[in-house]
């Protein structure tokens, strides 16, 4: 029998507000002592009472427009009951009955071509603290710092039957919400993390299978091991009757590569959810939701048929449309320049050298587009040579202030115009190195580049290439 | 009487009640799970308070977490005298310890209070007062509250501590602040309330009733079952919101921690069974009952329901009234013994004072019964109020 995956994902992200969801510490603790921000709003403290941070509410409609939601003009906050010892009041302020967004769709490409992915819903809601388990001591303790951080939970539909697919959707949500800029969307950091609900079911077929939650997923790699082995899991039960399929919550555990049921004790749990009397219902106006809407980026695709147009080839294209920084440096560097294929170039080629080098992402990307474009403009006006304005870009990511033209001033990077400059330093090179001079007249073309290295050292490699060789050449021949 | 005492020689004390927040003196809401427990920041309406000039005086002893009869749950014992419960911040009021007391009216032991004393109380429309800093209970309803001898001393208490405070999101914006200062020349009285009060307060009503008219005031009776049917609503929107509001104590952070527990359930589970009283405990496995999935659209829901219909019958009360005079309590006096026989009198008295504290409204506690108004009718109610300490004198 033939067989096909249901799988929902309900995916958290972590908004990029400055503050917290409901008080004004700073939502980035990256780095910071364990509660290094908290106030006693965060910390579940009696008497303080949430003030929602209005750029929440920004972001979590910009995040619902992006996936083609309907916006809840009145979206209203709710309580979650539960204990954890990271949930400092015992309850989650989240959104239950009435949620930001509804009703999206997210398009998503595989090697099966196009296909459009429902969402159900994206709620907002504050996240919870983290405990750390200290092996030494046998104890727990509890850091704060990232309880009220804003994220939205994306509720898709079950409408996903692929690993492709979930990996597909996954890159899309982060493509888009990124594009927004409202949300980093890195699973290793934890800003982006996923529950997989999946069942089988013979094909065809119109009843759902029994399902499994897997929960707090935090790697796209990690999901499509765990959606392969649950797929086989259910259908090896299904069919040879291995197990009794239950609906429960699983853990994957990646380095085993196995699924675990978790004790039922740990899912089960009525949250008690009702209306926060403390945080009154946000109305959203058409002030608010046009200047919301105004705000929203081009879309991806919207940029890679634009830099088609500009002459770039398809594959170009892609690769500068994929992220907004990558597009954003791209189109300042262009408006600079003004040549197309030069700063795809740059871009393609040498900004991304550098920041793989880095070990950086695409979204750290600081780098002034406008700056690299005057870079690419020393270039095109031979005043710094190619290998001297990489040597510069280099600079430029160490310090975003920097002047690439005064920086080549000041570090002998200019290209010399003076020809008798060149003469003197090849006549000295050849008259040094007599055994290469001989080789190369032998025939060796190897030794010519030992010749031309030692000149361009000289130079500082102040000089266009191909002009050094002809000269060098030439020199060589007159002898 | 107090929970903590403080040498203050200001002309005007002021006396907090213990849920209101006090950065530097203990603040613990009569309850073991708070033993001790020190804000660290002090509430909005004291720092008003402080701000045009009046000084704490001390905190007045709370039953656990201020929603009970009249004190009768502190954990360190009720206030009596001859057997009868008293309030300790009306006693401080009423020994002239204090002017004024900054009080939490959770579900009206406040009122009950001034009414059975002779106190002047208000009950603020909801989000006029801020919030900040206040011990939190039963967050829709449960406001900030000030008692004094006299209408005057509430007024101006009341006007120190009102306006918006961008740090309670329920505050409402100071535009909103219309006082309706117009004359009252209308009232009704409402006869549901006086079926089961006994003579005492029955005698009060009357003599309110007959002071209004003497000033030139009309008084129709009136019947409304709908308003009358705020308790039931009242009872289940408050436990379920101190449920969730007192779920925050749970011997992990701050507060009462067991000594007796060897993993995290039994940390949870003995620090609140400890920490506790029974009341209290009543309430939350009450409140946490009506939220459960089952109960929600049968009960929860259904009391947000009743709320909204109470609102609306108060509403077209006042397109006739400028106010509506009920009674604050059944009895002018609460006997210990009675209160031990029936341990969840807090439940049937707020019968009284359930309509405004599910509606939101304001009310105006003087000689000896309750005033409620539309939204931001305290003058109009003050004016009243006026006339009944006129007649009291
Ligand atoms: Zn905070």
């Amino acid at each position: 029998m033939k067989y096909e995956t249901v799988i929902g994902l309900e995916v958290h992200v972590e908004l990029a507000t400055k503050s917290k969801i409901f008080c004004s510490c700073s939502a980035h603790s990256f780095g910071a002592d364990p509660n290094d921000h908290v106030c006693p709003a965060c910390c579940g403290m009696p008497g303080m009472l949430p003030v929602v941070n209005k750029r929440v509410v920004d972001f979590g409609m910009k995040a619902g427009m992006m996936l083609n939601c309907d916006i809840n003009r009145v979206t209203t906050f709710d309580k979650k009951s539960y204990y954890y010892p990271d949930l400092p009041a015992a309850y989650q302020t989240t959104q239950w009955f009435a949620p930001v967004a509804v009703n999206g769709l997210v398009e998503i490409e595989t090697s099966k071509g196009k296909k459009g992915i429902r969402i159900k819903q994206i709620h907002m809601e504050e996240d919870a603290g983290k405990l750390v388990h200290d092996i030494r001591e046998d104890t727990t303790h509890v850091d704060f710092n990232r309880t009220s951080v804003p994220l939205i939970e994306i509720v898709s539909q079950p409408d996903l039957s692929s690993a492709e697919e979930v990996e597909a959707y996954l890159e899309r949500l982060k493509s888009l919400l990124r594009y927004a800029k409202v949300a980093e969307c890195e699973m290793a950091h934890g800003t982006m993390r996923c529950d997989v609900n999946l069942s089988v079911r013979p094909e065809g077929s119109d009843k759902l299978g029994v399902r499994a939650e897997m929960k707090n997923m935090n790697s796209i790699e990690a999901i499509k091991r765990a959606i392969d082995y649950e797929v086989a899991r259910h259908i090896d039960a299904i069919e040879n009757g291995t197990e009794e399929l239950r609906q429960e919550t699983r853990r994957w555990d990646d380095i085993k590569g196995k699924s675990y049921a978790m004790r039922t004790k740990e899912t089960a749990g009525d949250y008690r959810y009702f209306p926060d009397p403390n945080v009154m219902p946000v109305v959203i106006d058409d002030e608010w939701f046009d200047s919301i809407k105004a705000s929203l980026p081009e879309f991806p695709e919207v940029k890679k048929a634009k830099y088609m147009e500009l002459g770039l080839s398809e594959y170009d294209a892609t690769r500068l449309s994929e992220s907004i920084a990558i597009a954003e440096c791209f189109e300042d560097a262009l408006s600079v320049c003004g040549n197309a294929k030069e700063a795809a170039n740059w871009v393609i080629s040498e900004v991304t050298r550098v920041l793989n080098a880095k070990g950086m992402s695409y979204e750290m990307l600081t780098l002034d587009g406008k700056v690299l474009g005057k870079l690419i403009n020393l270039v095109l006006e031979s005043k710094v040579s190619r290998a001297n304005a990489k040597k510069i870009l280099d600079a430029m990511f160490e310090d975003p202030e920097l002047d690439p033209i005064k920086y080549a001033e000041e570090n002998d990077l200019v290209m010399s115009n003076d020809t008798g400059l060149v003469d003197k330093v090849i006549a000295e090179v050849i008259a040094g190195d007599a055994k290469a001079v001989a080789d190369f007249k032998g025939g060796k073309d190897k030794a010519l580049m030992a010749l031309f290295g030692k000149c361009m050292k000289q130079l500082k490699g102040n000089v266009d290439p191909a002009t050094l060789r002809t000269m060098l050449i030439d020199a060589i021949n007159k002898l | 009487m107090y929970n903590v005492k403080i040498d203050c020689s200001v002309a005007k004390k002021v006396i907090a009640d213990d849920m209101i927040l006090t950065k530097g003196v203990a603040t613990t809401a009569g309850s073991k799970m708070l033993e001790g427990f020190m804000s660290l920041f002090t509430s909005e309406a004291l720092v008003r308070l402080e701000e045009k000039g009046y000084g704490l005086v001390g905190k007045a002893k709370v039953g656990e977490f201020g929603f009970d009869l009249l004190g009768e749950t502190a954990v360190n014992g009720a206030l009596t005298a001859d057997g009868v419960l008293k309030l300790a911040a009306a006693e401080a009021v009423l020994a002239n310890e204090a002017d004024v007391a900054l009080t939490m009216d959770i579900n009206g032991s406040v009122r009950r209070a001034a009414a059975q004393t002779g106190l002047v109380s208000v009950k603020p429309t909801y989000g006029t007062v801020s919030r900040y800093g206040t011990i939190p209970v039963a967050c829709s309803g449960e406001t900030v509250s000030l008692m004094a001898k006299n209408v005057a001393d509430v007024k101006d208490a009341l006007a120190a501590v009102a306006g918006h405070d961008p740090k309670d999101g329920t505050s409402l914006p100071d535009s909103m602040y219309v006082t309706d200062a117009a004359t009252p020349k209308r009232i009704a009285v409402l006869t549901d309330m006086l079926a089961n009060v006994n003579a005492d307060v029955k005698a009060k009503v009357d003599s309110a009733v007959a002071a209004l008219k003497a000033d030139g005031i009309e008084v129709v009776e009136v019947t409304n079952d709908k308003i009358a049917a705020a308790k039931v609503a009242w009872n289940i929107l408050m436990s379920a919101e101190l449920c969730n509001n007192v779920s925050r104590y749970d011997g992990v952070k701050f507060g009462y921690r067991t000594p007796n527990f060897t993993n995290l359930d039994e940390l949870y589970m003995n620090s609140r069974t400890e920490g506790f009283g029974e009341l209290l405990k009543t309430a939350i496995l009450f409140g946490s009952e009506t939220l459960s999935t089952d109960n929600y659209m049968k009960v929860y829901d259904k009391a947000l329901r009743i709320r909204r219909v109470v609102v609306e019958e108060f509403k077209r009360l006042f397109q006739e009234f400028d106010a509506v005079l009920m009674p604050a309590c059944s009895t002018l006096e609460y006997t210990v013994d009675a209160v031990n026989n029936d341990k969840y009198m807090a439940f049937n008295e707020n019968f009284y004072t359930a309509p405004a504290s599910i509606s939101g409204l304001p009310a105006v506690v003087a000689g000896g019964v309750q005033l409620v108004g539309k939204a931001f009718s305290e003058d109009k109610l003050f004016t009243l109020a006026e006339k009944l300490e006129k007649e009291g004198k």
